[in-house]
C-alpha cells in the first residue's frame, strides 16, 4: 500500500507522562527539534514544538498550567513530547534520527522495532494521559433531566431555509437544461423500450442534485484498524463526485467517526491474540444456519456471556445487527397486535415492524406524555374499526439514539409500564458497553432491574469491535424464539473469529481477563465523553445529547456547512461524520463525533482547538446558553458557592449569558468540571 | 313614523362611521385599491368580504378528529380500561416441532469440516454445513484471515457510508463482479437479508412483481416489504409465467408503465431444482420486465467453474438485471451481495437499507471471500469432484429408497429429499406427520453416525400462504472420499427406511 511519506514531527512519540514510556518521551523531544523546520503550519498548529508553545499557549500547556498531580508532572524536557501522539504508522525515517546522535542521556531509546511497535499499538488506543480522566457513567438520581434543545437565532433558521431553496432551484435548472442537452445522465430515470424508470426521477432529485454535491464526505475508503487513528486513502474526483480515483496516498486522521466506543478495534492485545487462535483452531466460518448445522459450542458459550453481562437468563446471537431486528419483530408480535415506537427509532426496527404485520403506532421522541396519550388511546379505543383489545402492545425504544445522542427514559417507561402493562423492547445498538458503571446498557445506568424489560435487544458491532447483534431475554423466551425467528433459520450463523472477538470482550469488561483494563475502558469513556460535549458546549456550539452519551452531535444548520465542516475537520486530520437531510430533519444538519475509550484528553484538546477555529470561520457558535456551558464564576469559590452563584446569575438576568469561552479556559477547566453536573 | 326614524338613525350611524373610516390614515389607499381591483364592483367585494369571513370562522371553528369509530370517553373510563386490559404473553407457549427443533440441535465441538465432533463426544460425517469444497480447512485462508486480522482488526465498526468502507470490501465487490462478467457489485454484512433488501431498493408501491411461487422466505419478506404488486406463477412453470406475464402486461397497458420485476431463484431454497433461465429471459425481454434472480444457493456451485446458473445455462449475466448471492455458504467467509449495472449498484449504496444501516462486513471474510473465488477459478476441478460425490450420493438414495425422492437438480450440492407421494397418500401423513418422520430419520442417521438436517420453513401471513414440503436436506462436500460418500448415503437411506416402516 503506498504510504503518504511519513512526516517525522507528527511521528512516534508516545505520550510520556506515563513513567514507562519516559525514555521514548527524551527521543520524542530530540526529533522535534530536529524537524521544526520541516514540520509544515498545520502540524505546528497541533503540537506543541518549543516555538509555538511560546507563541500560543497551547492546549497541553494549559494543562501543564491547570496542574494535576505535581508527581505526574513529567520533565519540562518532555514536555514537547506531548505532543499529539503518533499518527503514522509506517515511520521508517522516523527513527533515523535518533541512530545519528549521540546517547546524551543515561535512558537507552527503546529499538526502532519496539518504538514502531508502541506507536502502532498507541495509534489504536491511546495511552491514558493522566489518572483523572476518568468518570463513572451512573445516573445521578433525580428525575430523568428533559433534554434541553437549543435553537439558533432566526437568521440561522432562516438562511438555512432559503439555501436548501437555492440548491433546488440550481437543481431544477441543471435538470432542465441537462435532460435536453446531456440526455445520457438522465437514461435510469426515464422509461425507456418499455421499461419503467429504474429510479423515479422525483426521488433521485436529492440524492442528484444535493448529495452529490458533497458526496466527498461520505462512503470515505479506508484502511487499516478503526481505532484511535483511522487511516484514510485520499482520493479526487473529475467529475464533481460522481467518480472518484485513488490518488495514492493515504492520511492518518483522528478518528471520531467509528462506533468503537471500548476502543476494541484493535489488530493487537488479547482480543485479536485469541481470535488468531480460534481462527487457527475452528476455521473462518461454520458454514450453515444456526438450525442446522451452525451451532458450534463458542456459539453456547457466548450466548451465555451475553446473557449473565445484560442480566438475563438467555440470549441469542446473529450475524447482523440489522438482521436482528428484522428478524425478531415478526418473532415477537403479529396481526392484532400494536407496535408503539420512538419516531427516531433505527430503520431496522421498522423494517422488522413492518415485517411483523402488526399495526405501528409512533410517540414523540422520548416524550412520556406523548407515549402515555398514545397508550390510553390504543387500550380504550382497541383496534381501529373493530375495536377489539389489542393482543399485545409493544413498546418499542432504543437506550441511545445514534443521531441525537439522546437516552431514553427508562425510569419513566417503567414507571408507565407498570400501569398500562404493555411488554417493552430496548434496542440498545449503540448503549450496550457505552454506558453505564459496568458498561451493561442502559438499564445498568438507571440502576432498572433488568426484568423490568421484557426484550433487551443490542449490536455487537459497537462497544465490542465486532460484528451481529444479540436478543437476550427469558429462557422460556428464547427457547421459543429460535423456533419461530427467520434469522435463527435461515440466516448464516456467526463465524467463531467474530464471537470469539466479543467473548474476550466482554471477559475484559467483566475483569475475568486483563483485570482493571475493562473498568478503565469504560470510565475513560465516559469521561472523555463529558468532556468533549462540556467542551463544546462552552466553546458556544448547540450541542445535543444526554451528557453521558458518547455520541456528541454538534448542530451546523446549513447545508453548506456540512462539507466545509468534514473538510476543515480533514485539513486538520480529524474523521468526523456530517449527517443532513433524510437522515436528520431538514434544518438541523450536524456533525457527529463519536468518542472511543481510545482516545486521550490530548486528542479531545485537539478536536476542541479545531472545532474553535471552525467555528469561528463558519459561524456555527451561537448557543444561547440554555443548554449548559455557563460562564466560569469567578476564582476562589468552593463547590457549593459555585452551584449558588450558577443559580443567581440565572436568576438574576432572567436569561442565560451565551457561553464563548476561550479554548484556553475550557482546556484549564475541562478536567474538574467534566466531573461535575455539566452546566 | 317609526320607520323613517330607524332609517334615519341607521343613515346617521352609517355616515359616522364612513366618517371614523375616511379619518383612519391610509384608508383613502384602501378603498381605491379595493375599488379599482374589483374594477368599481360592489356585489364583487361583498362576496369576497363573505368568503374572508367565512375562512376566519373556518379557521378559529374548533377542532374534531377525522378519525372514524373513535368513542368518546371520560378519563375514569379510560382508567378503568387500563386497568381491565390483560395483554396476550408477549411469547406464546412452544409447538410441539418447535421443542423438537431446539431439543434436537446438534452442537458442534470445535471446527466445522467433513468430519465433526458433537457435544456428545461423537465424531460424525457433517453433510449439514454448505461446506462443498471443504474450504474450512484450508491452511492457507486461515493464514490469509490471520494477516487481516493483524492489518484490520475484527470489526468496521461502523456503516460503509461513515466510514466503514475498508479497501479489502472495495476488492471484493471488484472480485465478485469480475468473477461474474458484470459491471458492479455491492456487498452486505448479511446474505439473509441482501435480497430482502435489495426488492424494496428498487420495487416501490405501485410496481409489478412477478415471482416464482416457491421461492424462498427472504424473497417473500423482501416483496412483503416493497409494498407492490404481486402476482405469482406455478413453481418453476414457464407457460404459467408466460400466462401471468401476459395478463398483467393486459391489465396495465392503459396504466401509466412502472417498474416491471420478475423474481426467481437460480437454484430454490426449499425445492433444490434449477430455473430454467434462458426462457425466463426471453420472456423477460419479451414482456419488457426486469429480472431479479436470487443465487444464494448456485452463485459458486452451478456452471463449470461455479459462477453460477448464468454459465451453467449459457445465459449472458448482463441481460439478468441483478444477481444476488451469498458469500457465506461454499465461500466460507459472510455477507451476500447483489450484481448487475453501476446504476443498479448506485442506487443501492443510497436506498438498501440492510446495506445502507448496518455495519460493514468484517474485513477478514471479506479477504476470505476474495481468496475463495479466486481459488475456485484457479481450480475448476474441485467443481467436478463435487459433482463426482454428488452423483455417489444420488445413486444411494433416490433410485434406490422407497419411501423418498429427490427434488434437486443433479448438479445441486444440496439434495432436498421429499417423501414420495404415493407413501403420503398410502399413510395419509398430515404435515405434521411428515415433519416427525423426517425428523426421526434426521435422528436415526445421526445415531449412525451421519450429521444431516431437515429443510426449515417458517410459515408467514403473505398471501398466497405457501407451504414448503417436508423434506431432509443432505449437502454434499468434497472433503469425503467416494467410498466415505456411499458409506453415508447408505446409512441415510437405511435411517429413513426405519424411521418410515416403524410407524404404521
Amino acid at each position: 500500500m503506498p504510504r503518504r511519506p511519513a512526516n517525522p514531527f507528527i511521528s512516534n512519540s508516545p505520550p510520556s507522562n506515563l513513567p514507562s514510556f519516559s525514555s521514548s518521551s527524551e527521543k520524542g523531544g530530540l526529533l522535534t527539534r530536529a524537524s521544526t523546520s520541516k514540520a509544515n503550519r498545520l502540524t505546528q498548529l497541533f503540537s506543541t514544538s518549543p516555538k509555538s508553545k511560546t507563541e500560543i499557549p497551547s492546549a497541553h500547556a494549559a494543562l501543564l498550567a491547570a496542574g494535576g498531580n505535581p508527581q505526574t508532572t513529567v520533565p519540562p524536557i518532555s514536555s514537547a513530547s506531548l505532543s499529539l501522539p503518533t499518527i503514522s504508522l509506517s515511520t521508517a525515517t522516523a527513527d533515523n534520527p535518533n541512530m545519528d546522535e549521540p546517547p546524551t542521556t543515561l535512558f537507552r531509546p527503546p529499538s526502532p522495532g519496539e518504538t514502531r511497535r508502541l506507536a502502532k499499538q498507541h495509534a489504536q488506543f491511546g495511552p491514558i494521559g493522566h489518572p483523572s480522566h476518568r468518570y463513572t457513567s451512573r445516573h445521578p438520581g433525580g428525575p430523568f433531566p428533559e433534554p434541553v434543545m437549543d435553537e439558533p437565532p432566526y437568521y440561522y433558521l432562516l438562511t438555512t431555509y432559503v439555501s436548501y431553496l437555492i440548491l433546488i432551484i440550481f437543481g431544477h435548472v441543471r435538470d432542465f437544461f441537462g435532460k435536453r442537452f446531456r440526455e445520457e445522465n438522465y437514461r435510469h430515470l426515464k422509461s425507456r423500450n418499455g421499461y419503467g424508470a429504474l429510479n423515479s426521477d422525483f426521488d433521485n432529485f436529492y440524492v442528484r442534485r444535493l448529495k452529490l454535491r458533497i458526496n466527498d464526505c461520505f462512503e470515505r475508503p479506508v484502511t487499516g484498524v478503526p481505532g484511535r487513528h483511522i487511516t484514510l486513502i485520499d482520493r479526487s474526483t473529475n467529475d464533481y463526485n460522481r467518480h472518484f480515483y485513488f490518488t495514492g496516498t493515504t492520511t492518518d486522521t483522528l478518528n471520531l467517526s467509528s462506533y468503537n466506543y471500548l476502543g476494541f478495534a484493535q489488530s493487537e492485545g488479547p482480543c485479536a491474540d485469541t481470535v488468531e487462535e480460534t481462527i487457527r483452531k475452528y476455521g473462518i466460518s461454520a458454514v450453515s444456519v444456526r438450525a442446522e448445522a451452525g451451532t458450534q459450542d463458542i456459539h453456547l458459550e457466548v450466548e451465555d456471556m451475553i446473557a449473565r453481562f445484560v442480566g438475563k437468563e438467555a440470549s441469542m446471537v446473529f450475524s447482523m445487527g440489522f438482521g436482528t431486528n428484522a428478524g425478531i419483530l415478526p418473532a415477537l408480535v403479529g396481526k392484532g397486535c400494536l407496535i408503539i415506537s420512538d419516531e427516531l427509532n433505527h430503520a431496522s426496527i421498522r423494517f422488522g415492524a413492518r415485517l411483523s404485520g402488526a399495526a405501528i403506532g409512533m410517540f414523540k421522541h422520548n416524550d412520556m406524555k406523548s407515549l402515555e396519550e398514545k397508550l390510553r388511546e390504543a387500550i380504550s379505543q382497541g383496534q381501529p374499526r373493530t375495536h377489539r383489545p389489542w393482543k399485545k402492545i409493544l413498546v418499542v425504544v432504543e437506550g441511545l439514539y445514534s443521531m441525537e445522542g439522546s437516552m431514553c427514559n427508562l425510569p419513566g417507561i417503567i414507571t408507565l409500564k407498570r400501569k398500562y402493562k404493555f411488554h417493552l423492547f430496548v434496542d440498545e445498538a449503540h448503549s450496550i458497553g457505552a454506558i453505564g458503571p459496568r458498561g451493561r446498557g442502559v438499564c445498568d445506568y438507571f440502576g432498572v432491574d433488568t426484568s423490568e424489560v421484557d426484550i433487551l435487544m443490542g449490536t455487537l458491532t459497537k462497544s465490542f469491535g465486532a460484528n451481529g447483534g444479540y436478543v437476550a431475554a427469558d429462557r422460556k423466551m428464547i427457547d421459543k424464539l429460535r423456533a419461530t425467528n427467520a434469522a435463527v433459520l435461515f440466516g448464516e450463523t456467526p463465524t467463531p473469529p467474530i464471537l470469539v472477538q466479543i467473548l474476550t470482550a466482554l471477559r475484559i469488561m467483566t475483569g475475568e481477563i486483563s483485570p482493571g483494563q475493562g473498568e478503565e475502558r469504560l470510565q475513560r469513556l465516559a469521561f472523555n465523553s463529558r468532556y468533549l460535549r462540556l467542551g463544546l458546549k462552552r466553546l458556544g456550539f448547540i450541542v445535543y445529547g444526554h451528557d453521558d452519551s458518547p455520541i456528541v452531535p454538534l448542530l451546523l444548520f446549513h447545508p453548506a456547512k456540512m462539507p466545509a465542516f468534514s473538510h476543515e475537520m480533514l485539513k486538520r486530520k480529524i474523521s468526523i461524520v456530517v449527517v443532513g437531510y433524510p437522515a436528520t430533519p431538514l434544518v438541523s444538519s450536524r456533525a457527529r463525533f463519536c468518542v472511543s475509550a481510545a482516545h486521550t484528553k490530548d486528542d479531545l484538546d485537539r478536536v476542541l482547538s479545531a472545532c474553535d477555529e471552525i467555528g469561528n470561520v463558519l459561524q456555527l457558535k451561537f448557543s444561547t446558553g440554555i443548554a449548559g456551558g455557563a460562564l466560569p464564576p469567578p476564582e476562589g469559590m468552593t463547590p457549593e458557592m459555585e452551584s449558588e452563584w450558577h443559580r443567581q446569575q440565572r436568576s438574576v438576568n432572567g436569561q442565560t449569558t451565551p457561553p464563548r469561552w476561550r479554548l484556553e479556559d475550557v482546556v484549564r477547566r475541562g478536567v474538574q468540571d467534566a466531573k461535575k453536573p455539566l452546566v | 313614523m317609526d320607520l323613517s326614524e330607524a332609517q334615519h338613525i341607521i343613515t346617521v350611524f352609517l355616515q359616522e362611521l364612513a366618517n371614523q373610516f375616511h379619518r383612519l390614515p391610509g384608508s383613502a389607499i384602501f378603498l381605491r385599491y379595493v375599488k379599482s381591483s374589483y374594477q368599481n364592483d360592489p356585489v364583487r367585494s361583498a362576496v369576497e368580504l363573505f368568503l374572508f369571513l367565512f375562512a376566519v370562522r373556518y379557521l378559529l371553528a374548533p377542532k374534531y378528529s377525522t378519525k372514524p369509530g373513535l368513542v368518546k370517553l371520560s378519563e375514569e373510563e379510560i382508567d378503568d380500561l387500563v386497568e381491565e386490559w390483560t395483554p396476550e404473553p408477549l411469547v406464546g407457549a412452544s409447538t410441539a416441532l418447535g421443542e423438537i427443533e431446539v431439543e434436537k440441535r446438534a452442537v458442534i465441538v470445535g471446527p466445522t469440516g467433513p468430519k465433526v465432533k458433537l457435544s456428545n463426544g461423537r465424531t460424525v460425517t457433517n453433510l449439514g454445513s454448505y461446506n462443498y469444497y471443504n474450504f474450512t480447512s484450508n491452511e492457507f485462508l486461515k493464514d490469509k484471515a490471520i494477516q487481516t486480522l493483524r492489518t484490520y482488526g475484527v470489526g468496521p465498526c461502523g456503516p460503509r457510508g461513515f466510514y466503514g468502507t475498508q479497501d479489502v470490501h472495495m476488492k471484493t465487490e471488484a472480485d465478485v463482479a469480475a468473477f461474474l462478467g458484470t459491471a458492479a457489485c455491492i456487498i452486505y454484512a448479511q446474505a439473509f437479508s441482501t435480497i430482502s433488501s435489495v426488492i424494496p431498493a428498487f420495487s416501490k408501491r405501485g410496481d409489478i412483481i412477478v415471482a416464482d411461487k416457491g421461492v424462498n422466505y427472504a424473497i417473500r419478506k423482501g416483496i412483503q416489504i416493497s409494498r407492490s404488486m404481486v402476482r405469482w406463477y406455478e413453481h418453476n412453470d414457464m407457460d404459467d409465467l408466460e400466462r401471468v406475464l401476459a395478463k398483467v402486461t393486459k391489465e396495465l397497458a392503459r396504466k401509466p408503465l412502472t417498474r416491471r420485476f420478475i423474481i426467481t431463484e437460480g437454484l430454490f431454497d426449499s425445492y433444490g431444482d434449477v430455473v430454467d433461465l434462458p426462457k425466463i429471459v426471453e420472456l423477460r425481454l419479451k414482456y419488457k420486465f426486469r429480472l431479479i434472480l436470487d443465487e444464494t444457493w448456485s452463485f459458486g456451485v452451478l456452471g463449470r467453474t461455479g459462477r453460477g446458473v448464468t454459465e451453467h445455462q449459457n445465459v449472458d449475466p448482463a441481460v439478468v438485471d441483478m444477481i444476488v448471492g451469498s458469500l457465506a455458504g461454499p465461500f466460507i467467509a459472510g455477507g451476500g451481495f447483489c450484481s448487475g449495472s453501476e446504476e443498479i449498484v448506485h442506487h443501492q449504496r443510497i436506498s438498501a437499507s440492510a446495506y445502507t444501516f448496518s455495519a460493514a462486513l468484517p474485513a477478514m471474510l471479506a479477504t476470505t471471500a476474495s481468496e475463495t473465488l479466486n481459488l475456485l477459478q484457479t481450480n475448476s476441478d474441485i467443481v467436478s469432484q463435487l459433482r463426482e460425490n454428488i452423483k455417489v450420493m444420488w445413486g444411494q438414495l433416490d433410485p434406490r429408497s422407497d419411501w423418498i425422492y429427490s427434488t434437486s437438480s443433479p448438479e445441486n450440492p444440496m439434495m432436498i429429499l421429499v417423501i414420495k407421494p404415493e407413501v403420503v397418500s398410502s399413510k395419509r401423513l398430515s404435515f405434521e406427520d411428515q415433519q416427525s418422520l423426517l425428523q426421526d430419520a434426521v435422528d436415526e442417521a445421526l445415531a449412525n453416525g451421519v450429521l444431516i438436517t431437515r429443510l426449515k420453513s417458517l410459515p408467514d401471513e403473505v398471501e398466497p400462504r405457501h407451504v414448503v414440503p417436508p423434506a431432509l436436506k443432505v449437502c454434499l462436500t468434497t472433503g469425503l472420499t467416494r467410498r466415505e460418500v456411499e458409506k453415508a448415503g447408505t446409512i441415510i437411506r437405511h435411517a429413513i427406511t426405519k424411521a418410515m416402516s416403524k410407524k404404521r
